[in-house]
This record gives structure tokens, sequence and C-alpha cells, in this order.
């Protein structure tokens, strides 16, 4: 107790420099992910990535970000185990932060697609289980979560195999696909603003006190559902369709209006990443915060401060600001054989199931959700080629952060230990 | 490249088009090739020959090219041992186009007058088979976008089935031009005689090889 009357100031700090860190690395490195798909498919340039990254990771992670973050910091451990001993929680998620910082500074570093989830996670779990007691941790939740990265995935390629085959049934095995991809595509776009607004409202809205009832919140979003609609409906009135690009490929105007759709996707998306991955930065920052602030008692009812979910989405934007536009340029140099329709498709099935999910409070991994999304495409028979040998270096990439997040935290924990309490 | 984008692999369809384009842009090059034959000219049609040569080595790239970007750990639409087996049948075009030129060439032989006319008819008409398998392995990135299914499959069955047609016709012309040739035989060389049949022949197998193409393309579809 006395550590945390001593320190509580420096530990916060180190907390806040630790998780505006690792907020920094998720809006420079793992943003890239989430918005690959639209500015690799040429539907945005890496200007207009940014800018919606910019928007969107930032009302995600602000309106949306609540639920995942009070799992990360209260869910998983079991704090009774803490209550003698809360220095040690803090060091722990002091030491999470550094291990998952420090892992994904490393996998950037060797171009390795890991997953900024998994790392927190792995540390979380490893500290606790390690240095302090294997019954701190709430097995039962892990193996929850653990469970949803499983499941995810699958959910979110099921997803996109029936948006892409509504999309095939609707659009283009019709005789006029053109016609038909203006008369449906606004509907897509209503549905992702349908779907993006009552997540926001039902979740986000409460936190900054305004509350709605569930038939007001759903009236609110089938408003805005309506509105984006009609907005879409006025972009695509805008496209022009391109005769010489259509002798070319048949589909080429077509392409266009889903285009201008991904547009709305890439938002849900971005929003999405903002949501789920935010919790990975700020969660453990939460949870010292709440104990210091405390004095010491760890309160299972403690609201989240109010200047730590910002905090998260600034470190997001800042980090798309500084390198954001560094690591999109690989990603628009590298040639893609990705078409807006299929983007749009897994964007889509991808955003909707994160979103879902972190409004229950799991943290999955976006990048594994997307790629769930895009085996579903593919599933659909809808891309020409995927690599299964890199699909299988990504999965390993994400079984091989567990430990290595674990390990790193478990060091760092007992220097920090070493460093408070000697 | 750290980044979900590795996950999408380098499309097969592409270059399946590009080398059918220039396999029947080698074919396609017999045409002033015999022109320039029939002229007796055969300054030109060596030159022309060497043209055609260098098609057909662009397309023997190609063809290793498209090989090489099929490893085994793809995931697609289509089978691989199909694809692959495709562009070989489409290679054949080529290799075939190229002998045909050369056989000529080397006994600089000559077309008979009587039937030049009805000889060159018989090669447009193969030719137009091949650009009719063209036309079909070029409906392939439309087919791709529509989910392999539906109407594109409808576009691509109705291109195969043409081609089985013009197939259908060459036998028939072949039969005709092999009846002219038997009428005048008497009067020419027969080493010549015996290789005009060749030369005959193997124009025809441009058709038939085009044919394949269209039967492997059924069949890679069907299968999937």
């Amino acid at each position: 107790m006395d550590i945390i009357a001593t320190y509580g100031f420096e530990l916060v700090l180190l907390a806040g420099v630790f998780g505006l860190f690792m907020a920094w690395g998720i809006g420079a490195n793992d943003v890239a992910n989430a918005m690959g798909t639209s500015v690799g498919s040429k539907a945005l340039t890496i200007k207009q990535a940014i800018i919606i990254a910019m928007i969107f990771e930032f009302a995600g992670a602000y309106l949306a970000g609540g639920e995942v973050t009070s799992t990360i910091r209260k869910g998983i451990l079991d704090s009774s185990y803490f209550i003698e001993t809360p220095e040690l929680l803090v060091y722990g998620m002091i030491a999470s932060l550094l291990a998952a910082g420090i892992w994904l500074l490393l996998a950037s570093y060797l171009g390795w697609p890991v997953s900024t989830t998994h790392s927190i996670i792995g540390a979380i779990v490893g500290f606790a289980a390690v240095g302090v007691n294997a019954d701190a941790v709430t097995w039962g939740k892990v193996g929850g979560i653990v469970g949803s990265w499983v499941i995810t995935p699958l959910i979110s390629g099921i997803f996109a195999y029936l948006i892409f085959m509504s999309a095939q049934k609707l659009i283009f095995n019709t005789s006029d696909p053109l016609a038909n991809a203006k008369r449906y595509v606004p509907f897509y776009m209503a549905m992702s603003g349908f779907m993006l607004s009552l997540v926001t409202i039902k979740k986000g809205l409460k936190h900054i006190g305004i509350n709605f009832t569930t038939s007001e919140a759903l009236m609110i979003a089938a408003l805005i559902a309506v509105g984006v609609g009609l907005v879409g409906v006025f972009l695509i009135k805008q496209l022009k369709a391109d005769p010489k690009a259509d002798k070319k490929m048949h589909y080429a105007s077509v392409e266009k209006v889903f285009a201008i759709l991904m547009i709305v996707t890439a938002s849900c998306m971005a929003f999405a990443h903002g949501s789920n991955d935010v919790a990975n930065a700020i969660g453990p920052l939460a949870a010292v915060v709440s104990i210091v602030e405390n004095g010491g008692e760890i309160t299972k009812q403690a609201t989240l401060v109010w200047w730590i979910l910002p905090l998260g989405g600034i470190g997001i934007v800042l980090g798309l600001a500084i390198f954001g536009s560094r690591v999109m340029a690989t990603i628009g140099q590298g040639i893609t054989h990705l078409t807006p329709s299929r983007g749009f498709a897994a964007e889509l099935a991808a955003a909707t199931t994160v979103v879902l999910a972190s409004s229950t409070g799991l943290p999955i991994s976006t990048t594994q959700t997307l790629v769930g999304a895009v085996l579903g495409v593919g599933m659909a028979r809808g891309i020409a080629a995927l690599n299964m040998g890199v699909i299988r270096n990504i999965v390993i990439s994400w079984v091989v952060t567990l430990p290595a997040g674990a390990v790193l935290s478990i060091g760092i924990f007992y220097m920090l230990k070493g460093i408070f309490s000697a | 490249m750290n980044s979900i984008l590795g996950v999408f692999a380098k499309s097969p369809i592409k270059p399946l088009q590009e080398h059918i384009r220039k396999v029947h842009q080698c074919a396609e090059h017999l045409v002033p090739f015999f022109e320039a034959a029939y002229a007796n000219d055969w300054n030109k049609a060596t030159g022309l020959r060497a043209e055609l040569s260098k098609m057909e080595k662009s397309a023997d790239k190609l063809k290793r090219e498209l090989r090489m970007n099929l490893p085994k750990g793809l995931f697609m639409p289509i089978d691989r041992t199909d694809l692959l087996s495709l562009v070989t049948e489409q290679d054949k075009i080529a290799n075939i186009a190229k002998d045909i030129s050369g056989r000529i060439l080397g006994r600089k032989l000559a077309i008979p007058d009587s039937i030049q006319q009805e000889f060159m008819e018989y090669l447009l008409r193969c030719l137009a088979a091949s650009a009719c398998a063209v036309k079909a392995i070029d409906e392939l990135d439309e087919l791709l976008e529509t989910g392999f299914q539906g109407r594109e499959l409808q576009i691509i069955d109705n291109l195969i089935n043409e081609l089985d047609s013009i197939e259908n016709s060459t036998d028939v012309m072949q039969i005709s031009l092999r009846h002219s040739l038997h009428g005048i035989e008497q009067d020419l060389n027969p080493v010549d005689v015996v290789f005009l049949y060749n030369v005959i022949e193997w124009v025809g197998d441009l058709a038939d090889l085009a044919e394949r193409v269209g039967d492997k393309l059924e069949l890679m579809l069907a299968r999937s």
C-alpha cells in the first residue's frame, strides 16, 4: 500500500507513457491492416484512407472502446489475489504494456503480422500466472477469449460469404449489373450505417451521459441509415460509366459503384478497429489509474476515468499521422488483385463481427477477423488466388505471440518489482 | 510484408489471357507468311518466320512464368492441375504454327496456284477457331467477377459451342482441300505432295488444338 501512496504519480505516468506508446504503435502499424483492403483495391487513396482512419478510429475508440477496455482491465484477472498486494497488479499491468509494445516493435521490424490483442492478453496472463499465482487468472474468461479467436474469424467468414453471395445474386448475375449496382449499393451503405450508429448509440453515448431507450436507439439508427443511403444515392449519381473500360472488362463501371461503397465500409472497419484495439493500449493503463486513484483499493465498480479513452484515441491518431502514411504507402505499392466488390464484402463482414464482439467486451483480433472474411469471399469463389502459405504464417505468428508476450511481461514484471519494492 | 495484403496471391487469370493472346498472334502471323510464300518472296517469308518464331518464344516465356507463379499452396476457385494443363494446351497452338512455317520455308514449298485460294480460306477458318478460344479465355476475369456462376458461365459455354462448330467446319474444308490436292497431285513433285498433305493436316491441327483449349476450359469449369 505504501508503494502506491509513495509512487502513485510515477506509476500512473509510466503506465500512461507506455499506454500512449502502445496506442501509437497500433495507429502506426495495425491500422494498415484495417485499411489495407480499401487502399489495396484502389477504392481509396492513401490520403483519404488516413483521413477516414483518423476520424473513425478515434470515434470507435472513444465511443465504443469501453467494453473491451473493461474486460482487459478487470475481466481477465481475479482481483481477490491482489487485495493484499495491489502494487503487484500495477507492476503487472505496466509490464504487460511494455512487453506487448516491445513485442509489436520487434515483430514489425521483422515483418511478422502479429496481433496486438494476442500480445497484450498473453502478457497479462503471463505475469499473473507466473509472477503471482496460477489461480489469479480467471481461466474460464481467458478460455472464452481464446475461443472467440477461433470463432470470430469463422463468423466473419460466414458473413463475408453471405454478403458476397447476396451481391452476386442481386447485382452481378443479372442482365443489367450496373443498374442493379446503383439500385442496391445504397442499401448496403444504409446497412453499414445502421450497424455503426446503433452500436455507437447503445454503447458509446452512455458514458458521455446521453441515454436512449432501445426503441429510440433503433429509430435514430434507422434515420442515420436512411441518411447514409441517400448520400450514397447522390454519390452514385455523380458517377459516370466508362464505356472504354467496360469493353475491356464488363464490370469496370460496376466496380466503380462498389468503390464508393468501400468508403463507407472502410469507415466501419476503422471504427471497429478503434473500438476493439484501443483497449489493448489503455485497458492496462485504466487498471493502474483506478488502483492508484482509489489508494490501492481494487474496486470492481470503478468507472473508467474520463481522459483514458480519448488518450487512447489520440495515441492511435498520432501513430497514424506520423507513421501511417509510410506504412500505407508500402501497401499501395504492392499489386493486389482485389476488386472493390470483394473488398467491400470482406470489410463489411469483418467490421460487423468486430463491432459485435466489441460490444460484448470480447477482445478479438481485427486482423484475424479480416483474414477470416477474406477466406469467406475466397470460399465463395470470388478471389483468383489466396496464398495459403501466408495465411499459415499469420496463424503461426498469432500462436507464437501468446508465449512471447507472456515471457517478456514476466521478465519486466520481476524487474519492476525489484525496482519499486526492494 | 507486414500486412494482410500478403494473403492475396498473383492472379493466374491475367497471365493465362496474355499467353493465349500471344499464342493467337503467333498463329495469325501465318497469314502474311503464306502470302509471302504465294508471291514466292522467300526473303520476306524468312523475315516473317523469324518474327513468328520470336512470338512463339515469348509465349513459351509467358507459359513458364505462369507455371512458376502457381505454387502448390494457393487457394483458387479453379483447380491448379486444370489450369496447368490448359496453358500447356494453349502453348501447343504456337508450337504448331512455328512448325508449319518452318516446314514451308525449309523446303521453299509452294502451295499450287489452283488450291491457293482454298488453302487460304481454310487457314483463316482455322485461325477463327483460335480467335474464338481467345474470346473464351478472355471471359475468365468476368467469370471471376460473378463467382464462377450464372450468366458468365453461359457466355463461355456458348463460345465453346461456337468453337466446336468452327472446328467441325474446318474438318469439312480439310476433306475438300485434300480432294482438290488429290486432283492435281500427278502434276507435282511427289515429295512436295507428301509434305503438302502434312501441311494441310497441321493447319487443321491449329483448329483441333483450339478446340482442345475449349475442352480443357469446359472441364476446368465443370469440375469446379
